[in-house]
């Protein structure tokens, strides 16, 4: 049947096909339908899920944690400073191998209190060992939500994964979405680590400076092995469903001498501005980064790029543009735009390709120093 | 690509009416997005949502700037907000109310979808419900089939009264 959803609801249509045994969450502006559709199919039976409603973000990890050690599927959700506050939590899933997975609708962070779209939130959780992956409609990330677990789970992984979808713009977006029976295409989760609840024991859990980097150099081969996981996963994904992703969404770009590089809905934006730029003349593509971790090879060899960038480091630049720079050693246009929900729309994407120079740093909106 | 904007305010039903037009055009076989404007809302604000309706997959998210077409749900908007800023030129405007009203030159339609609804006795909280009657309007005005028009209000409501309220809308609507 033909379906609309907003992208929160694709969410949870998904989480529901998952069937994760415990959802732990907290509500926040503009993640509270995921977790309100989750508790209404639990408290309507469609779901045979536990749902621990919680005091809080940290205790919703803490929860997962708790639940995905004993060996079971787990699924939270939240945004901005909800993540903020998991943030101990969000290490501790990661060291602790536990494949959680999480959605995270992105938002800016406060002050000023800002409840609208922007990438800081996850990306201040980049260098945890979560997977994060960015999606730009209500039907991917419905699809990416269900490949979420598969990857996660996935015995060359054993990580959590975010799904992070832009705050309003997409979460509350409806757009049409076809959901699919996913029959046995994410396998039973064995976690070879789990705790024995039936014997219960305490150890004492120290880790010298002779094993500590034991496990992080772990994680860290566990994240390279991820890439052919996800690109495993996104192959079958296809061949079943009919629908294809990969680390990166090239459009226009074979034969483009200026690529914008962008994620989530900005990447569909920088799309059309593409179709514009291409009938004025400009030879123009647009890549849009699905995944940030593991951070994916851009092939951007013999094109001028310009990065749009809806999160900042500050006193460093642009998260993305500065790694992209790090990779491809090449200047880059870095563009930040859309931040605390900032308007951006295709002309001025446009507009950002046509006004480039390699090597510099534009604030969309800002004029002056301010 | 076809945009709508719709005035109204908070609680009056426009992002439903958004939702329900978007699915409507999914019945026609098009493709369609329909999202809120999210800034402070809440009852009474004068709120506005977009839809827009194509034959191919939809990439814009930013908000409609020219639309094609301006629904009103309540007139009073019009007191605080410049209903017809962009609005292209050969637009057309539909709005709530039992009279003609003048758009500087612009098409428009009218019908009194608040009389509509409380002849039906569609009332939720004290409030008339207008975007079930507004979407058989719409489909008078050709902008989705009343096939799908009725479609998609069955699909989402299970009160007959509001496919009755949109048959009438339909039937009272001057364009």
């Amino acid at each position: 049947m033909k379906k609309i959803a907003t992208g929160n609801k694709a969410v949870a249509e998904a989480v529901k096909q998952a069937r994760p045994e415990v959802i732990a969450a907290y509500p926040i502006t503009p993640q509270t339908e995921i977790v309100e559709q989750i508790a209404e199919f639990v408290t309507s039976g469609e779901m045979r899920s536990r749902y621990i409603a919680v005091e809080s973000e940290h205790s919703a990890m803490a929860a997962c944690i708790g639940a995905s050690i004993t060996g079971v599927r787990t699924f939270t959700a939240t945004s901005s400073h909800g993540l903020l506050y998991m943030h101990e939590m969000t290490n501790w899933a990661a060291g602790a191998r536990l494949p959680v997975v999480m959605a995270n609708v992105n938002r800016s962070l406060g002050p000023g209190w800002n409840i609208w779209a922007e990438h800081t939130d996850a990306m201040q959780e980049r260098d945890t060992g979560w997977l994060q992956v960015y999606v730009s409609t209500v039907q991917e990330a419905y699809d990416a939500t269900l490949m979420a677990f598969r990857i996660a789970e996935h015995n060359d992984v054993l990580l959590p994964v975010m799904v992070n979808l832009d705050g309003f713009l997409l979460s509350h977006i409806m757009q049409p979405l076809e959901t699919v029976d996913i029959g046995d295409f994410i396998p039973p989760m064995h976690l070879p680590h789990a705790i024995d609840v039936n014997n219960p024991a305490g150890y004492g859990g120290l880790t010298g400076p002779d094993q500590q980097f034991r496990f992080r150099w772990d994680m860290e081969r566990s994240m390279r092995d991820s890439v052919k996981v996800i690109e495993e996963s996104e192959k079958e994904f296809a061949q079943r469903f009919g629908r294809k992703y990969g680390f990166t969404e090239d459009y226009r770009c074979g034969d483009a001498e200026v690529v914008v590089v962008s994620m989530g809905t900005l990447g569909k934006e920088a799309e059309v501005a593409v179709d514009q730029l291409r009938s004025e003349g400009v030879k123009a593509g647009s890549m849009r980064l699905r995944w940030l971790r593991p951070f994916p090879k851009l092939n951007l060899v013999g094109k001028e790029v310009v990065v749009i960038d809806r999160d900042y480091s500050f006193g460093h630049g642009g998260i993305l543009a500065t790694s992209i720079v790090a990779q491809t050693k090449k200047d880059v246009f870095s563009v930040i735009a859309g931040i605390g929900g900032q308007e951006v729309t295709f002309d001025d994407v446009a507009g950002f390709v046509r006004k480039r120079r390699m090597g510099t740093e534009f604030w969309f909106g800002v004029n002056s120093h301010v | 690509m076809y945009e709508i904007r719709i005035h109204s305010r908070g609680g009056q039903g426009g992002v439903t009416a958004a939702r329900l037009l978007a699915l409507a055009a999914i019945h026609d076989g098009k493709y369609a997005t329909a999202a809120p404007f999210y800034g402070a809302e809440r009852r009474g604000a004068p709120i506005v949502s977009f839809v827009r309706i194509d034959d191919k997959p939809i990439r814009v998210y930013s908000q409609i700037k020219k639309p094609d077409m301006v629904i009103v749900l309540d007139a009073s908007v019009m007191d605080v907000v410049d209903v017809l800023q962009g609005l292209k030129s050969g637009g057309r405007v539909l709005i709530n109310s039992a009279h003609a009203k003048e758009f500087g030159g612009f098409s428009s339609g009218h019908v009194d979808l608040t009389g509509i609804a409380l002849k039906e006795n569609l009332v939720v909280a004290g409030s008339p419900i207008l975007n079930t009657p507004v979407i058989g309007a719409l489909a008078r005005m050709g902008i989705v089939s009343s096939e799908s028009a009725i479609t998609a209000i069955r699909e989402m409501f299970t009160d007959e009264r509001n496919v009755k309220a949109a048959e009438a809308a339909y039937k009272e609507v001057h364009s």
